[in-house]
């Protein structure tokens, strides 16, 4: 995280200085408006495409504290609203991620929303739509979400298991934003920025990046994402060899088949 | 299982069995004692091999087994190399290969055992490129642009590993030629003035050579490096030459305008250098010429489409946009081409590469007689058989509309094959078949502990916490205080569609064989509903779906031989196969419902009417009815130019394009895991 983060609970986050984010369209417009009409907000895109650097910089921008929840197959409503914990004899209320985001008026950033358990749904549902409310069943307690309350939530339409995709039903309570790679000038320029390198070697990278891109469904399933162009960068910028910084920064995390991997490293040893 | 080695006895059984030798009062005891020292992994491999090589003949099965001892270290290629020997050119070249091999062992890089890999770099590079290339095995190195030809193998080097670099090399060298423009100057006059044709084109080669270095040093610095490493500098007499090539505003013409100078260069034979392949500029004009005239058809045929859909083609769909009433709106060609649908576009791109722009005269309207609507049944259809089982819609995306049944489907249990196939290919692959089986167990017995439970066998503390805590608290205490082990209901039905058209005859039909079987008895450790159905056809009166497996049959013999029976027939109508079939896994109960579809390649029939765009567009209208009765589609593919057109039917992560076919048995078992995990 770029920004200088102040713990305010556990998982409460308010930024104090600003994420680095370049803007590839019209998306800081969007959903600086979606958060004005109180409506959540879906971002769809590969990984490591931006997707929750921008949600981090809107945080920033908008002034508002983030609660950000990677989303698991084991996490269950109970996870997110919360649960009493016992403390020597006594029994503690413990808010849960969600909760606590509604509290305060926060940005809850649901990451990878599908591999949540199906049950989340009974609490995301009524905070999508004109109720803005959360439930918690435990405490009897009704809470209504202030305005500055926004839920976020991201996935990846790239993900090839038929069990995990998500329901109309809760597709259609999103304002969507799709993200995809940035523009090859936009994204040399994040990578300069980010990894600490020069122009030539942010160009390189990025054209390692289109390349790996080309081979999705002929060897990978997906490409290499800004952030693994990132990395590698960031490597470089640490004193390594381009070449050795790119195969294990890109090409490792990216394939594990032999004709693929020594394909891959071709293209590096082509590009440096 | 264990690990340690088999013992020549042990070897020399399952060879025997593998190779039926003993019927036939032989032994396969001297290659048994010679595999006997290698690990069990490259025991176990050379097994596979054998088994492999066996089921195209016996003999070659032996030769193999014999050879395999002494080429341990790298098994895999030598196998393969020797294999794909036998595909071309038969038994004797397979054998040729392998004792060839014996000689020359360990230095030589081959084709085979490179092809995937530059098949994966030569698309890598390609990013500005929205076609691609094919490789293959030529007696130089060469491309007429769609193809790059390589040799056979390469022993240029005492090191293997330099040997394959040069393969590279001479691939990226060619991807230049093809990229920097090469062929998209005519050389004919120039040559002509030479009186050896042969030389010219290698002194052109050389020229181009410097010119496309020059340009890779500014693009991909690594190979350039390389290339210029192992060429050494440009000899003294060239330098300036060279040097003019290596601005960055000299073409294919400059390089011409030095052939020219005849006087100069022809006295003595052009430099070589060991990745430097050569040139054929009048077979590369020919295909380029031939891509260009395609590619300018579709871009015209896409832009009258869109002309005419602002006019009065969506009100009566039977009469054919004219281009005419799309300028009288102040058309703009430029601003229409991003507007193009994805083919188009890809050939839109295609001619900016090969010409630099698109030529005006395409983005000028061709007027009405371009677009011909489709005339009725063609004279050599067959006859249809009796009536048809049902009828089918089709979408023509000229018209924008359905065409009312227009498809008649015939229904047919799939013919039987031969028993024995099938038992020699579970035998063969027993081995493989296992290791499936236990990792498709994993799969279903995989993370599936159920928290706070009624019952179970053990206590869930975080319940426990939560009562106890609850119970202080004055709440009402939950009774779910249990875990219990159990085995998720998958609710899942899988429609699997065989492609069984004409151009799956050989290789492409034995894979798809064998990964049914190894699929079947995978999926039956997981209890997942799936059925199995072929389909071909001939023209829209004749759409054959075979039935081999449907939702509510067990996976037994019947069914097995049924696959066996699986066999190339002819044409590949794919909107209503999809159609068909989805419209019977859509009456399955269960929550998650998956079409993966088997093929080699792109929807295609009888006739010209279905192949091309036409047959693509249907397809993807039927894979989106199918979405919208909650089906998802999945292709697997053996089509090197899959991906041009898979990312438009099934969407850009459904699909997988496998680049052998020998790869596509244990692939598609992985694949179904990843599906469905």
């Amino acid at each position: 995280m770029s920004g200088a983060a102040k713990a305010l609970s556990p998982q409460l986050v308010r930024l104090d200085r600003e994420p680095y984010y370049h803007s590839v369209g019209d998306e800081l417009d969007v959903f600086a408006a979606a958060a004005k009409a109180k409506l959540p907000v879906m971002l769809k895109g590969p990984t490591g495409c931006g997707k929750t650097r921008f949600v981090e910089h809107m945080a920033w921008q908008l002034g508002r504290p983030l609660i950000t929840v990677a989303c698991h197959d084991d996490l269950t409503s109970a996870d997110l609203v919360g649960r009493y914990l016992i403390v020597g004899d006594d029994t503690v209320w413990m808010d849960g991620p969600l909760t606590a985001a509604v509290r305060a008026g926060a940005i809850c950033y649901l990451d990878e929303v599908v591999e949540a358990r199906k049950d989340t749904t009974v609490v995301i549902h009524p905070l999508t739509d004109a109720r803005r409310a959360l439930p918690v069943e435990k405490r009897g307690e009704y809470i209504e979400a202030p305005d500055d309350f926004m839920l976020v939530v991201s996935w990846n339409p790239g993900y090839q298991s038929v069990l995990k995709d998500m329901k109309p039903s809760t597709r259609q309570r999103f304002v969507a934003l799709d993200f995809d790679y940035p523009a090859a000038e936009i994204e040399a320029r994040i990578v300069a920025h980010e990894g600490g390198v020069d122009d030539a070697t942010a160009n390189k990278l990025v054209k390692l990046g289109h390349m790996t891109r080309s081979l999705r469904g002929a060897g990978l399933d997906e490409g290499a994402g800004t952030r693994l162009l990132v990395h590698a960068a960031q490597l470089i910028a640490a004193g390594m060899a381009p070449a050795t910084a790119c195969t294990a920064a890109v090409a490792r995390p990216l394939a594990d088949e032999a004709d693929t991997r020594a394909a891959l490293d071709d293209l590096i040893r082509a590009v440096f | 299982m264990s690990e340690r080695k088999l013992f020549a006895h042990e070897l020399e059984a399952r060879l025997d069995e593998l190779l039926l030798l003993s019927l036939r009062q032989r032994s396969a005891s001297d290659a048994a004692n010679a595999l006997e020292t290698l690990p069990r992994a490259v025991q176990d491999r050379v097994l596979h091999w054998v088994a492999v090589a066996a089921q195209l003949s016996n003999r070659l099965g032996e030769t193999l087994a014999e050879g395999a001892a002494a080429h341990a270290d790298d098994l895999d290629a030598w196998a393969s190399a020797g294999l794909d020997a036998y595909d071309a050119n038969g038994i004797d070249a397979a054998e040729r290969v392998w004792r060839q091999g014996a000689a020359e062992k360990g230095s030589v890089a081959g084709f085979a055992e490179m092809e995937s890999r530059l098949q994966r770099y030569v698309q890598g590079l390609g990013e500005h490129a929205s076609r691609s290339l094919t490789l293959a095995v030529g007696d130089s190195a060469w491309t007429d642009t769609a193809t790059l030809w390589l040799p056979a193998s390469i022993s240029v080097f005492a090191e293997r590993e330099a040997n394959r670099r040069l393969y590279l090399l001479m691939a990226t060298l060619l991807w230049g030629q093809i990229r920097y423009g090469s062929f998209s100057t005519d050389p004919e006059a120039v040559l002509a003035q030479w009186d050896d044709r042969d030389a010219a084109l290698a002194w052109l080669a050389v020229f181009e050579a410097m010119r496309i270095e020059a340009r890779l040093a500014d693009e991909l610095p690594g190979i350039a490096r390389e290339m210029a490493a192992l060429r050494g500098v440009w000899p003294a007499e060239l330098v300036d030459v060279a040097a003019d090539l290596a601005r960055p505003d000299a073409s294919a013409a400059n390089s011409l305008r030095w052939l020219a100078k005849k006087d100069r260069f022809a006295v003595s034979p052009a430099p070589t250098f060991p990745y430097l392949g050569r040139l054929d500029p009048a077979a590369a004009r020919r295909v380029r010429s031939a891509r260009i005239a395609r590619d300018s058809e579709t871009v015209r045929r896409a832009l009258n489409v869109i002309r005419g859909a602002g006019g009065r083609g969506p009100e009566n769909p039977d009469v054919p946009p004219t281009a005419t009433e799309g300028e009288a709106q102040g058309f703009d060609p430029a601003a229409n081409l991003l507007d193009l649908p994805a083919d188009a576009q890809a050939a839109a791109q295609s001619l900016q590469q090969d010409l630099g722009q698109i030529p005006p005269e395409v983005m000028h309207p061709a007027g009405p007689g371009v677009w011909q609507p489709v005339s009725g049944e063609s004279v050599d259809e067959p006859a249809a058989t009796g009536q048809p089982d049902a009828t089918y819609d089709e979408w023509d995306y000229r018209r924008q509309a359905f065409r009312r049944d227009w498809c008649q489907l015939y229904e047919t249990e799939a013919p039987d094959g031969d028993p024995a196939w099938v038992e020699e290919t579970r035998q063969r692959h027993a081995h493989l078949i296992r290791s499936l089986r236990r990792r498709f167990e994993a799969l279903r017995g995989e993370d599936k502990i159920h928290r706070r439970q009624l019952d179970g066998e053990e206590i869930d503390l975080d319940a426990q916490v939560e009562a106890h805590a609850d119970r202080r608290s004055g709440a009402e205490p939950s009774l779910r205080l249990f875990r219990l082990r159990r085995r998720d209901e998958r609710s899942l039905a899988v429609m699997f569609m065989v492609d069984m058209s004409g151009s799956t005859k050989g290789w492409v039909n034995d894979a798809e064989r064998e990964s049914l079987v190894l699929l079947g008895e995978a999926i039956e450790a997981l209890d997942d509903r799936y059925a199995i159905y072929g389909f071909s056809g001939w023209t829209r009166s004749r759409c054959d779906i075979y039935r081999i497996k449907r939702f509510d049959q067990a996976y037994d013999a019947a069914v097995r031989r049924r696959i066996a029976g699986i066999e190339a027939r002819d044409y590949t109508r794919m909107g209503v196969a999809v159609r068909h079939l989805s419209g019977l896994l859509a009456k399955e109960p269960a929550r998650h419902k998956l079409l993966v579809t088997l093929s080699d390649g792109r929807p295609d029939d009888h006739g010209d009417e279905y192949r091309g765009r036409y047959g693509i567009e249907d397809t993807r209208r039927a894979l989106l009815e199918a979405r919208e009765q909650g089906i998802r589609s999945y292709c697997v593919t053996i089509d090197r130019h899959g991906a041009d057109y898979l990312p438009q039917l099934y969407g850009p992560a459904h699909y997988t394009v496998i680049d052998d076919a020998k790869k596509l048995p244990l692939r598609l078992a992985e694949i179904y895991r990843k599906l469905t995990a």
